[in-house]
């Protein structure tokens, strides 16, 4: 069965003001898409078609040279946005409860000190990438940033939340203003996601 | 003394209907502007400040690069487009490019796809070769051929901000239709 583009959890313009519905709309059934029909091609006659894109991202030396480029930049697309829809929410924002608040507050020294390093992790993001709020093998969080579509699954993190800074991702609403999209970023986090996330890569 | 952001050299809705004046107005007055301005900001007080743009670019690397090399890239890609561009190369240009492709239209074709195929922001190029031929590259963010000393003849910027107002998600439709900007006598200015 090959991948295909997931659902949205939430009309296009369900997070309004912040991120409006044509960003969503073309950002899911186009760029998405994308991802997803280039991973298929990629993926044909592999044998891989049937492993699910995480694993196959966090084991790129099952790829075959030839078409790991493609199942980087395709399947890191498709895994980091499939994601990255579900790490929002239209009754998102706020801060943070639970088990990843705690780790939050013990690891990262507070929510403002992870905002901060989040934010400056997405502003220092050169040229296009994410943002992320990652558990690292040891099971501790940390706040990185990836170029294009790496995921930190390649290099044995776990996202528990993050941040497309793609210029697709804000352009026909901030332009060139990437900071005020990150500012505004915040008020759609779905921390209950994050939380869940937070407790599959920590158990 | 300071870097300054270079005229356009043509109105910010000169290039309309394959480049608007609202695509100008934030490429050229607010991405180009803020690489100029970062870029002082980097410099001043430093040795770097009384060194040319290019000798920046050969002998930085990090955010300094980044800014410098983007200054330099957008100024140069403002003149490889003209509204009175398009059409075909001429002279040894034009015999540089048939005997490395075939064709002027297999050049486009292969510069196309290599620009499409640009993952991420970057830059395509058609650079001259050593032994006097040229050849197509592809450059990631900031980077450019002057940093590898080679000698760009043209460029075609694929950062998304180049073409998203316009043409959104369709980076081909973009590519397709700036070679109707193209300013080849610029472009064999470089070549000779």
């Amino acid at each position: 069965m090959p991948h295909t583009l997931p659902e949205l959890p939430y009309g296009y313009d369900a997070l309004e003001p912040h991120i409006d519905a044509l960003t969503m709309e073309i950002h899911h059934s186009r760029h998405h898409q994308t991802y997803v029909n280039n991973l298929n091609a990629a993926l044909e006659g592999t044998g891989l078609e049937e492993v699910p894109v995480d694993e196959l991202i966090a084991n790129l030396d099952r790829v075959p040279e030839a078409k790991r480029q493609a199942i980087i930049n395709n399947g890191g697309g498709h895994s980091n946005h499939s994601k990255f829809w579900q790490m929002m929410s239209p009754t998102g924002g706020g801060k943070p409860q639970g088990k990843v608040a705690d780790a939050i507050d013990s690891e990262l020294g507070g929510f403002e000190a992870f905002q901060e390093a989040f934010t400056k992790a997405a502003l220092g993001r050169f040229g296009s990438g994410w943002a992320w709020l990652s558990v690292t093998p040891e099971k501790k969080l940390v706040v990185e940033n990836t170029l294009n579509q790496d995921s930190p699954l390649m290099h044995g993190n776990t996202p528990v939340l993050g941040l497309d800074v793609w210029e697709h991702a804000y352009y026909l609403k901030y332009q060139n203003k990437r900071p005020d999209y990150v500012q505004a970023f915040y008020n759609v986090i779905n921390w209950d996601d994050v939380e869940r996330r937070y407790q599959d890569a920590v158990s | 003394m300071a870097f300054e952001l270079p005229a356009l050299p043509y109105e910010k809705n000169a290039l309309e209907p394959h480049i608007s004046a609202e695509t100008l107005d934030y490429h050229y007055g607010k991405h180009h502007q803020a690489y100029v301005t970062k870029l002082n900001e980097l410099v001043d007080g430093t040795p770097n400040a009384d060194k040319s743009l290019e000798e920046i670019i050969k002998s930085s690397s990090g955010g300094l690069f980044n800014q410098a090399a983007q200054v330099w890239n957008h100024t140069f890609y403002w003149h490889c487009l003209s509204p009175n561009g398009g059409g075909e190369p001429s002279g040894a240009l034009a015999d540089a490019i048939n005997a490395k492709f075939g064709s002027f239209d297999k050049f486009k074709e292969t510069f196309n796809a290599q620009a499409v195929g640009n993952f991420g922001s970057g830059w395509t190029w058609l650079i001259k070769t050593d032994d006097g031929g040229v050849d197509i590259v592809n450059t990631s963010n900031a980077d450019t051929p002057i940093a590898h000393g080679q000698t760009p003849l043209l460029t075609i910027d694929v950062w998304e901000h180049a073409y998203y107002i316009d043409y959104r998600n369709a980076r081909p439709k973009y590519l397709e239709n700036v070679w109707n900007l193209i300013n080849w006598d610029f472009v064999a200015q470089n070549f000779s």
